[in-house]
């Protein structure tokens, strides 16, 4: 059946019915071409749209400490449960596959000064990575940086409306304000889409808070971002594991609901996470009718092949040519046609997709790809129906008499 | 060779039954040349097909080289066909896009006959049907009385014992069809045993056996007196 000289057989077939070749070749080539172009640039729309409406660091957990409401190891009821820096080095240092980035944040209120302008603002403690969970955008000079974690500087990063309130028309940057009768040295001002009250804040490093606050370690509040490529599920598992982890440190029971609580977005993202699902379906809805026109269109053409064939198959059959014969000539011809072809669909469509990359973005269209397996899957079923198309027929040529297939015009 | 008792096939079109052939009774030796006349519809290319093994009879029996041609599966006819018989149509039926060489070698193809051999031994047979030269040649480059001639050369590359031809001459001039029949004559010369169903007499007077049909049933069988086709060529 693989023997050189069937395939010679073949590859003369091939070679002398360029037409039939290429039609049938160019079905596949084509059905996966539209399959992967359609689907890369759904899962671009995707992208985008995730980027509109999940803008706001959807990888983000908040971890505020409670109170424990059951006893537990000799504790009483209603401790109160208090974060300190090994949390942070502790997470880190555990959860190393899962994490991004961690933070914590102190949460003060105070009076600011800056020469006889004097307002009450909230002030932050802490760490660099703050800045890309709450998305804060740098207008002028820098934000917090390790180096003033580490030395404890007494820098701060006040809010656009900080500026605007206290300097008027001044510029704070290199200025000194006073925060709860110590001086910072303004370093950088920010805006932030989260509104006017995100943008009467001032960072400080959570270090020189916690300095300036007796030299104690203790935090209030601790942010962090898992890895994306988890995805939901994987950010689920993080969340159990992590509650886990803090009960344990702390000491709390481990159903115990109210020794500590993690707000992930994620959760909240359940109605944006459902109108991605929707484009999901839809994606994946397309998908598949490409598939389904593609496979019909080479089952028809796999007719249309057999059909133009029969009194060939009926003058093979006279010269001695047995049914496992035709029925094998004719799927190792179709498979190997699809099979070039479907490979040559598959890097079409994944080199279009390349080709496009951003160029589309004015169109919603975001970092269009397609995942191999999907394709490679598409690929597969192609040829296997591609094969099983040419099956159905060519048994049923293969079975007819001669005669019959002789008389065929 | 051949020996057919009490052979009857019909064909159902729709709710009618067509009664085709209606008891032939019909025995060839070998190396006889018998041509098979009647007028049309009358069954000689079913009666054909049926010793061809490309139909099916009804009722009725079926030897051939002392083979019974019953309850035979279609792998097991496919060999017999390639081993016993060797095909000459009217229309040629040469497969278009392949060469007159591959056309011949291609029953040999199917005995599993290697390339080279098979190349070699389809060479020859062009040879002698007169194309050597034409051995790369599609059959579209090709004459009819040209095609005609590859087509015999295809049914001789397999060494069958008995030739089958329906009408071989039915598409060629009256020339060209003396000369189909000189070849079809030297083979027989040779000892082959040929069936020729015509409806020309005097290509029928070209065989040694005249077997006339009517109405599903032979009304005479008789031997005649060949005339050589090379004196008209
Ligand atoms: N597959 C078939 N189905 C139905 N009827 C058929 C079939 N094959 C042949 N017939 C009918 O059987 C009868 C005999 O046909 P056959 O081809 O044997 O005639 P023939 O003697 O060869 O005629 P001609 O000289 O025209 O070739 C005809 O009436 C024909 O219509
Ligand atoms: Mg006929």
């Amino acid at each position: 059946m693989f023997s050189s000289d069937n395939w010679q057989e073949i590859f003369q077939t091939i070679k002398k019915n360029k037409l039939r070749t290429f039609l049938s070749g160019f079905t596949i080539t084509l059905g996966l071409l539209i399959f992967i172009t359609l689907l890369g640039l759904g899962n671009g729309l995707k992208n985008s749209f995730n980027q509109f409406f999940m803008d706001d660091a959807t990888n983000t957990m908040f971890i505020f400490p409670g109170r424990t409401s059951m006893p537990y190891k000799g504790y009483n009821v209603n401790r109160t449960i208090q974060f300190k820096n090994d949390d942070l080095t502790d997470i880190q240092k555990n959860f190393p596959f899962y994490l991004e980035y961690i933070t914590p944040r102190i949460f003060r209120n105070g009076t600011v000064t800056f020469n006889n302008e004097s307002n009450s603002y909230s002030y932050v403690g802490v760490s660099p990575a703050h800045q890309i969970s709450e998305k804060t955008i740098m207008m002028k000079g820098r934000y917090l940086n390790d180096l003033d974690v580490k030395e404890k500087t007494k820098y701060a990063v006040i809010g656009r409306l900080v500026e605007k309130d206290l300097f008027k028309d001044r510029n704070a940057l290199g200025e000194h304000v006073i925060i709860n009768n110590t001086a910072y040295k303004v370093i950088g001002v920010f805006q932030d889409e989260g509104g006017d009250n995100e943008e009467r804040r001032i960072y400080i490093p959570y270090t020189t808070l916690q300095l300036i606050e007796k030299n104690t370690d203790d935090i209030n509040q601790i942010v962090l971002a898992y890895k994306p490529e988890l995805g939901y599920a994987g950010a689920m598992i993080f969340e159990e594991k992590l509650t886990k982890f803090l009960k344990e440190k702390h000491e709390i029971a481990p159903d115990d609901q109210s020794g500590v609580f993690i707000r992930n977005i994620a959760d909240n993202m359940n109605d944006n996470q459902q109108l991605s699902g929707v484009l999901t379906l839809i994606v994946t809805f397309v998908g598949i009718g490409t598939l389904i026109a593609g496979v019909i269109g080479i089952s028809n053409i796999m007719v249309f092949v057999i059909k133009e064939r029969t009194k060939e198959i009926g003058v093979r059959k006279a010269l001695g040519a047995t049914p496992f014969s035709i029925i094998t000539m004719i799927l190792q011809e179709s498979i190997f046609i699809t099979l070039i072809a479907g490979y040559v669909g598959l890097f079409l469509g994944i080199f279009v997709l390349k080709m496009i990359g951003d160029k589309l973005e004015d169109y919603f269209i975001l970092n269009p790809y397609i995942d191999l397996g999907t394709a490679i899957t598409a690929t597969i079923i192609l040829i296997l129906f591609g094969a099983l198309a040419g099956y159905v027929p060519a048994k049923r040529a293969a079975k007819i008499q001669p005669i019959v297939a002789l008389r065929d015009e | 060779m051949i020996a057919i008792k009490d052979l009857h096939k019909s064909y159902k079109m729709g709710s009618n039954v067509l009664h085709v052939l209606k008891g032939i009774n019909f025995n060839v030796e070998e190396g006889e040349m018998v041509a098979i006349m009647g007028s049309s519809g009358s069954g000689k290319s079913t009666l054909l097909n049926i010793v061809g093994m490309l139909d099916l009879l009804d009722t009725g029996s079926y030897t051939l080289d002392g083979v019974p041609i019953v309850n035979l599966n279609e792998t097991k006819a496919a060999k017999y066909r390639n081993k016993f018989l060797g095909f000459i149509f009217q229309s040629f039926n040469l497969i278009n896009y392949k060469t007159a060489l591959e056309n011949v070698a291609l029953p040999l193809y199917y005995q599993r006959v290697p390339k080279k051999e098979r190349d070699e031994k389809a060479l020859q047979y062009l040879t002698k049907v007169g194309l050597a030269n034409w051995a790369t040649h599609l059959p579209s480059e090709l004459s009819g009385g040209q095609k005609q001639r590859v087509a015999i050369a295809r049914a001789l590359a397999a060494q069958p014992k008995v030739l089958l031809a329906d009408e071989p001459t039915g598409a060629l001039d009256s020339t060209t069809s003396y000369e189909v029949m000189q070849l079809l004559q030297e083979i027989n010369d040779e000892g082959k045993t040929l069936l020729v169903v015509t409806h020309e007499e005097d290509i029928a007077n070209m065989c040694k056996r005249i077997v006339q049909l009517k109405d599903g049933i032979i009304i005479e069988d008789k031997k005649v007196n060949q005339v050589r086709a090379s004196e008209y060529v």
